[in-house]
């Protein structure tokens, strides 16, 4: 409520690349000969600089049975190489004054240290070590378990949406992995061990599967030298296969669940669409969704929220969400968040009758107008993040799109037109395609 | 540990450029409204934060919650505009604002192009001088304020932290709720959102900070259009709080399977004269990093939890120590056995040398880090007027944790540090935890 101005404008701001000659991005890339691709983006604002290595390989790329393994790996990787202890990287990088930190998701697993512009040698100098030497013993593997363990009680075991979520992305997918958890299913978890995780690690992590993200205050010549010197020593893996993870069967059937749990306070329905994802050299079917999220519902102008919050006042929220950033088909989202009095079989009800309705009369164009400025202009706020900027390099890069596409972006979400989004939404919002979730409290009061 | 020290002194010498692109400047108005700027003409927007002392504890007992729904109800129309043409006018200036009240403060944080800056800031005058308060969006943020209330109510984080508030300072407004209740909410009328606006906007607690493209001249004609016709002044703030926290355990039954225990004690003010000491102690103890003694003994050693912390919290009328662990049932007595060892172990033995140093060293270097983006500065600028911290802030603040000694730090472990009266509260289904009883 207080933040949902401030949301429209982080969910549009997802493509910002140079549009007026005066914001074009100082980007440079390389390849290095063992197949590790660079890319350097310049700001010179201030002496700090942001060092990423990303990995292709997430979630989605393990193997049957080990949920959770990209993510645990993540974790592991803070433990001991040949020449650095447990502990001494994220210590290191504290001990020179910048901070750290990984992350995981479905299409790649990422490594970052912020960190004063003169440090970037040492930076690269302990991750491009444990791309190669990573050396855990057995109570690492018990210990971290445990971690791991507890951060999925506390984002998805202590909370029914997270909960919810999970069902949801198991119902839309039937093979792809994009069904189960990043953070893995329980059962899995716990039995992971180290020879699961050293074989991800030796088949995954290695230059010709990383890319290098340096954003800041960095001379792109001195970035590849110093690349040169610490990646480049690194031998490329002659056995990594492109990637191909289990697709689905078309779906010809629409699914549904209901997840009741006492911990929900609010109910609320939860649509999703199978939709397709940013694909290099073509993207604008994708752009045309982003911006049938923002038009449908993007915050209070939206459609869904004039219609079902403002005039019918059936709903206390309502939303769509899509990001194209995927390497395979991803979803397009629907919440509907019904008022008090209002049942969950109303709310979905008047859900599909005002999308219908939209379809029908059209997209507004002063109002596809309006959110095409804001996407103008975030290309000028977002020149004050580098962090953002280095960011969606490398998501993209790892999803499949190259610099060009992530360049041409704004561009291309610029170019879509009103009838463009009516012929996606008529193209994905098909029932056969969709799960519908109703997350609901128990029927049982407690205590 | 040589290399380390070396390090720290290499990253003095790259530490004054870092600084010194934040030029801090006061511009005062033709009017006399005061603002501090930091002017970066290299990209044409502006950030421009507007805070206002007092927050949500200017609520009367009987009116818990006003302060906060009408903070959500400003972006809800104003002067000619209603709800969604004041939206739809924002969204075609691409500008943002974002609002949010604490105990402390009403926080406003606007962000525009500055082609559009002539037709921004009437809007932002309105939001702040005029705004609607429609009953029908009254009616409508209401109900997302009783959604948010009533998600709260079953969020494990919310009930710990609700209850510790409850516990550390009773019916002083610091013991909430600072959202109101449900009835409290239900029962607001478009008086008590007039009454809740001439609470918190006056111009004696007025502080602002702008960061980007604007000169100290546009400032100062900005300054006089958005704020000059405030009043002057407004109701008194609240009396100071009296701190009670008892050492022990309160366990609130939720059946979840993961508890999540909030702790504290009484804490320390910004100005006192040893709250630098405490903030390399609490690096050292708790204070984020995985270095901390904290995550290294409960979730590095021994795997309880995916993160506990612990931060000073020093706020204006009263200063708490507070901290945060979660771990599954049968394992969150073992966490909250062990971090209650460290605090005992840190209060009597305090730290090493290489502790403090490292803390140090950590805590200066990424100093400079925060100054990231116009958005950030413009907030730091104004919490710093907030802390009533001077101009030259910046510029000192590292050499004042550098002074910090080791002697310091073990003296102010010993003094601020109370295990015995150390408290947690543990929202779940606790084994082998019991409430104490005082």
């Amino acid at each position: 409520m207080h933040r949902i101005l401030l949301g429209l404008a982080a969910a549009i701001g997802l493509g910002s690349a140079a549009l007026a000659e005066d914001v074009k991005e100082a980007v440079t890339t390389f390849t290095l000969d063992n197949g590790m691709q660079v890319v350097v983006v310049e700001d010179h604002r201030a002496p700090v600089v942001q060092h990423m290595v990303w990995y292709r390989v997430g979630s989605a790329d393990e193997p049957p049975g080990v949920s959770g393994v990209a993510h645990f790996l993540e974790h592991l990787m803070f433990k001991a190489t040949d020449t650095l202890e447990a502990g001494e990287l994220s210590a290191t990088v504290a001990a020179n004054g910048g901070t750290d930190n990984a992350f995981t998701s479905y299409d790649y697993t990422a490594y970052f240290q912020r960190i004063a512009a003169d440090r970037l040698e040492l930076m690269m100098q302990m991750e491009s070590d444990r791309m190669a030497n990573l050396r855990l013993t057995e109570n690492n593997i018990t210990t971290e378990r445990d971690v791991i363990l507890e951060e999925r009680n506390q984002r998805v075991d202590n909370n029914p949406r997270g909960l919810f979520a999970e069902q949801m992305g198991s119902a839309q997918y039937l093979s792809h992995h994009y069904g189960i958890p990043i953070i893995g299913w329980r059962h899995e978890m716990e039995q992971l061990d180290m020879d699961d995780v050293m074989d991800f690690y030796k088949t995954y992590y290695a230059p010709n599967n990383a890319i290098l993200v340096v954003s800041g205050d960095v001379d792109p010549q001195e970035v590849l030298d110093l690349a040169e010197t610490y990646y480049g020593a690194i031998p490329a893996n002659p056995d990594l296969k492109p990637r191909a993870r289990p697709q689905d069967p078309p779906q010809i059937a629409e699914r549904r669940l209901t997840f009741r749990d006492p911990r929900v306070a609010q109910q609320y329905v939860n649509r999703s669409y199978l939709a397709p994802e940013r694909d290099a050299g073509a993207q604008e079917k994708a752009a045309a969704l982003t911006l049938l999220a923002e038009v449908l519902g993007g915050g209070n102008t939206s459609y869904l929220a004039q219609k079902m919050q403002f005039e019918q006042k059936l709903a206390v929220y309502t939303g769509a969400f899509y990001s194209g950033v995927a390497l395979d088909d991803t979803t397009f989202d629907l919440i509907v968040v019904p008022a008090p009095g209002v049942s969950m079989e109303q709310a979905e009800a008047e859900m599909d009758k005002a999308v219908a309705a939209f379809i029908d009369e059209g997209v507004d164009p002063e109002q596809l107008e309006r959110i095409k400025m804001q996407l103008r202009a975030s290309q000028i706020y977002a020149r004050d993040d580098v962090e953002g900027i280095g960011s969606r390099y490398g998501r993209g890069l790892t999803s499949g799109l190259t610099v060009e596409d992530i360049q041409n972006w704004p561009d291309v979400l610029q170019a879509v037109t009103g009838e463009d989004i009516i012929a996606a939404a008529k193209a994905v919002l098909r029932p056969e395609t969709s799960v519908t979730g109703w997350l609901m409290r128990a029927e049982e009061t407690t205590q | 540990m040589r290399r380390l020290i070396f390090a720290s002194i290499a990253w003095v010498l790259t530490l004054v450029p870092a600084l010194a692109g934040v030029q801090i400047q006061e511009v005062v108005s033709p009017k006399g409204i005061k603002a501090w700027l930091v002017e970066d003409h290299s990209i044409p927007f502006a950030a421009l934060q507007i805070g206002f002392r007092g927050g949500s504890s200017l609520d009367p007992a009987d009116k818990r919650g006003a302060i906060y729904l009408m903070t959500g109800l400003l972006e809800e129309g104003s002067g000619d505009l209603d709800a969604v043409a004041y939206a739809r006018r924002l969204e075609e200036l691409a500008a943002s604002v974002g609002y949010d009240s604490s105990d402390d403060t009403v926080m406003i944080s606007a962000r525009f192009l500055s082609e559009n800056r002539d037709q921004f800031l009437p809007l932002l005058r309105d939001t702040l001088q005029k705004p609607r308060f429609d009953q029908e969006a009254l009616d409508r943020v209401r109900r997302q304020v009783v959604s948010g209330l009533e998600s709260d109510a079953k969020d494990p984080n919310k009930i710990a932290g609700a209850a510790f508030s409850h516990m550390a300072f009773g019916d002083h407004p610091y013991g909430g709720p600072e959202k109101g209740t449900v009835e409290t909410v239900s029962a607001m009328t478009r008086e008590d959102m007039i009454d809740a606006h001439d609470r918190v906007f006056a111009r004696d607690r007025l502080f602002v900070g702008a960061v980007g493209d604007v000169s100290p001249e546009e400032l100062g004609a900005m300054l006089d259009m958005l704020f000059a016709d405030l009043p002057e002044t407004s109701v008194p703030l609240p009396e100071k709080a009296d701190v009670t926290i008892e050492g022990g355990i309160t366990v609130i039954d939720y059946d979840t399977p993961q508890s999540v225990a909030v702790f504290g004690q009484r804490g320390i003010d910004r100005h006192d004269p040893d709250f630098f000491a405490a903030y390399v102690l609490n690096q050292i103890l708790g204070g984020g990093s995985f270095e901390s003694r904290l995550m290294n003994e409960v979730r590095e050693k021994r795997g309880l939890t995916y993160g506990v912390y612990s931060y000073l919290a020093p706020r204006d009328l009263a200063s708490v120590y507070l901290g945060s662990v979660a771990s599954s049932n049968d394992r969150i007595a073992e966490a909250i056995e062990v971090i209650h060892d460290e605090w005992e172990k840190a209060a009597s033995t305090g730290a090493t040398a290489k502790e403090v140093e490292d803390a140090k060293t950590y805590l200066t270097g990424a100093y400079p880090l925060r100054f990231d983006g116009n958005g950030r500065i413009a907030q730091i600028l104004v919490g710093m007027q907030l802390d009533d911290l001077p101009l030259d802030y910046i510029e000192t603040r590292n050499a004042k944790v550098d002074a910090v000694t080791l002697e310091d730090v073990n003296r102010v472990a010993a003094e601020l540090l109370d295990p015995d009266a150390l408290h947690f509260v543990v929202v779940g289904k606790p084994v082998g935890l019991e409430s104490s009883t005082n």
